[in-house]
């Protein structure tokens, strides 16, 4: 249903780059880029893909009339997505970012048959000489969190709304607790699983349980603002996850973590144009501008916010590790030795709780 | 577990157990007259975006009320049309209604996506809403919480004490019979889906007014098909839909509470699961044996009635 309007435009917008590229014949100078966007969600999800399509927006504003773009919305991970990247790739699009882990391995087949045509995968592990790999450090936000909570929270305990229980869920739920522990070495961490990525009901139950039990601080992995409406109902603080919720928490928000894949996007779609580009796989943080935080909300106390600040500049300086030891996990075994780090290899398979974390 | 939790965690299982009830009400009307509408989760959804979106835009809750009501009937209407004066199949025509509901609560959407409105007002009673426990439990609570309740004593009283509840029930268990004394089996039907209509909007309604004040896309997450659950569950009686809908509500809630207070060691997702194992015992329990005749089904749910003669 709703994915006919996109594919439309879709279409329109392919044959528009073919027109492009046959003009381009007497001025190839001035042959634009194609450049194919595939988003997993719709892009009014304000969270996950609206992001990408933000990003999208400002590198064909920033890039002008170098690029065409095109994006195709709601595409379902699976042979749909495999038609979707192939047909980008035979309509004249020279790079094309396809934005979710499910599309990895369609993107790959599809890489094969196109060695010409660049292709960008976000998140995943597969790589070839035309098809690199990004992917966002979404933890070190939940540091800079941490380092707040710390000095916000008055009973040390803060209530975390989870969805699922991966790598990248659990490495947010240590990076949180270990940076407020930082601050206040019996900080605790009330984790939540609702085991769903999307469901605002469950969202905000689990929201007020967390309260009612004596956490006065919320963190979300979720993808709604539910979490936030709570806090704010509720008269506590509480975290945003994705984009800026601070509509749904005016007083209750202090920061929020948004991704902003503008920087990546603008860099590598001038390199398909200057000829510079090479495959690689990346992990990107708040160095590269990847991972970004919402203004401070009026929660913010000044030693917090000097000391978020600083956690801030220690990690795009590279001077401080999240996971940095001695760390102990949930049974007080020491999991990382004092000064050792953890390698983004065993980072990426992480799977324990630290010290502090009760879920 | 202290007072101090117990207060908002029952506080909590009423806000989860409304919605449920409210749509559940309201399909056990349309099955108890032997209509199978399994469009709930799709009447929600459109209910759930009307309400909101004329909330959002006239900041008039009892509008807001009213629209989600008015969507999910309309909806209803469609539904009716097609398998009532159509006669098609209630099955297909049901999830066809789910289906198209989903996208159209979307499209309707589109604008409203991240809108902030106000919480639906909790209706206090002097003097009655400051007293310890009983206060928060029983009298602070918003409009549709209380119409919930009244709703299950009038359904439950039309079906068993009034007449014309009496001739729905008659027109679920032997509609040609109904047909033969001469009432009009296919108007009482149409009333019947319109009113179930009219309740899973409110159910809706409930959740983008009430209980996350917020539209997104597929914002019921399923609720529908547990209110459906519920109907059968409650051997299509309106008190035990109202039992079944907290009880329903309550497992859910107390899994969150129990995975907060570090008590458990049981996996979440088993937790997660509890609820949907408390239906299959259920049925499993009230299909068998002795219990079975008492409470079997209406008799043509899901048949489609051709006045002949």
């Amino acid at each position: 249903m709703s994915v006919l309007i996109p594919r439309r435009q879709f279409l329109a917008g392919g044959a528009a780059a073919a027109a492009g590229a046959a003009l381009g014949g007497t001025a190839r100078a001035a042959a634009p880029l194609g450049v194919g966007f595939v988003y997993v969600g719709p892009v009014g999800d304000f969270g996950f893909s609206y992001q990408h399509d933000v990003a999208r927006k400002a590198m064909e504003a920033a890039l002008g009339a170098a690029v065409k773009t095109t994006f195709v919305e709601k595409v379902a991970e699976g042979p749909d997505a495999e038609r979707v990247i192939r047909q980008l790739a035979s309509g004249g699009n020279g790079l094309i970012y396809t934005t979710s882990f499910g599309f990895m391995n369609p993107a790959e087949r599809v890489a094969h048959q196109f060695p010409k045509v660049k292709f960008e995968q976000c998140t995943g592990y597969k790589t070839l000489p035309n098809m690199a790999e990004y992917n966002e450090r979404f933890y070190e936000g939940r540091v800079i969190c941490g380092a707040i909570a710390g000095h916000v929270s008055k009973a040390g305990v803060a209530g975390y709304v989870a969805s699922i229980p991966i790598p990248e869920v659990v490495m947010g739920i240590d990076a949180f607790t270990l940076a407020a522990q930082k601050v206040n070495p019996n900080f605790k961490t009330k984790v939540i699983w609702i085991n769903s990525w999307f469901d605002p009901g469950k969202e905000a139950d689990a929201a007020k349980s967390l309260i009612d039990q004596g956490a006065d601080i919320l963190c979300q992995h979720t993808d709604s603002p539910a979490v936030m409406q709570t806090a704010e109902e509720r008269g506590v603080l509480a975290f945003g996850q994705a984009s800026n919720m601070q509509k749904f928490g005016p007083k209750a928000q202090l920061t929020s973590i948004m991704d902003n894949w503008t920087p990546y996007y603008i860099e590598r779609t001038k390199q398909v144009i200057d000829g510079t580009w090479k495959t690689g796989s990346v992990w990107l943080g708040l160095k590269d501008g990847v991972v970004e935080m919402a203004p401070y909300g009026p929660g913010v106390t000044d030693a917090a916010r000097e000391a978020a600040d600083k956690v801030k500049s220690g990690l795009i300086a590279g001077t401080l590790n999240a996971f940095t030891g001695p760390i102990k996990d949930q049974k007080g075994a020491v999991k990382v030795a004092a000064d050792a780090t953890i390698p983004d290899e065993q980072l990426q398979k992480l799977d324990w709780y630290v010290e502090g974390v009760q879920a | 577990m202290t007072l101090s939790i117990l207060v908002p965690l029952l506080v909590s299982v009423i806000t989860a157990a409304t919605p449920l009830l409210l749509a559940a009400l309201g399909e056990l009307v349309v099955e108890r007259a032997g209509v199978l509408n399994l469009g709930l989760e799709g009447m929600m959804l459109v209910g759930a975006i009307c309400a909101f979106a004329t909330m959002s835009l006239t900041g008039n809750p009892v509008l807001g009320m009213l629209a989600g009501a008015g969507a999910g009937a309309a909806m209803a209407g469609l539904f009716g049309v097609l398998v009532l004066t159509l006669a098609s199949n209630q099955v297909a025509t049901g999830l066809a209604l789910t289906l198209f509901g989903i996208g159209l609560s979307a499209l309707i959407g589109t604008g409203f996506v991240g809108h902030p409105i106000p919480v639906l007002p909790k209706l206090a009673v002097p003097g009655l809403s400051g007293l310890p426990v009983v206060g928060p439990l029983l009298f602070s609570h918003d409009a549709l919480v209380y119409f919930s309740i009244a709703a299950t004593a009038g359904v439950g009283w039309f079906l068993k004490h009034s007449r014309a509840g009496l001739i729905l029930r008659g027109v679920g268990e032997a509609d040609s019979s109904a047909h033969s004394i001469g009432h009009d089996v296919i108007r009482i039907r149409y009333c019947a889906v319109l009113f179930g209509g009219a309740m899973a909007g409110l159910g809706g309604a409930y959740l983008s007014l009430a209980y996350t004040p917020m539209w997104v896309e597929g914002m019921t997450a399923g609720r529908g098909w547990i209110a459906l659950a519920l109907v059968v569950f409650a051997a299509w009686r309106p008190w035990r839909a109202l039992a079944g809908a907290y009880l329903f509500g309550g497992v859910a809630v107390l899994q969150l509470y129990l995975q907060g207070s570090g008590l458990v060691v049981v996996p979440t997702q088993v937790l997660a699961m509890l609820p949907y194992i408390a239906t299959i015992l259920v049925l499993t329990l009230i299909s068998s044996g002795s219990m079975r005749s008492r409470l079997s089904a209406p008799a043509c749910l899901g048949k489609p009635f051709r006045p002949v003669g």
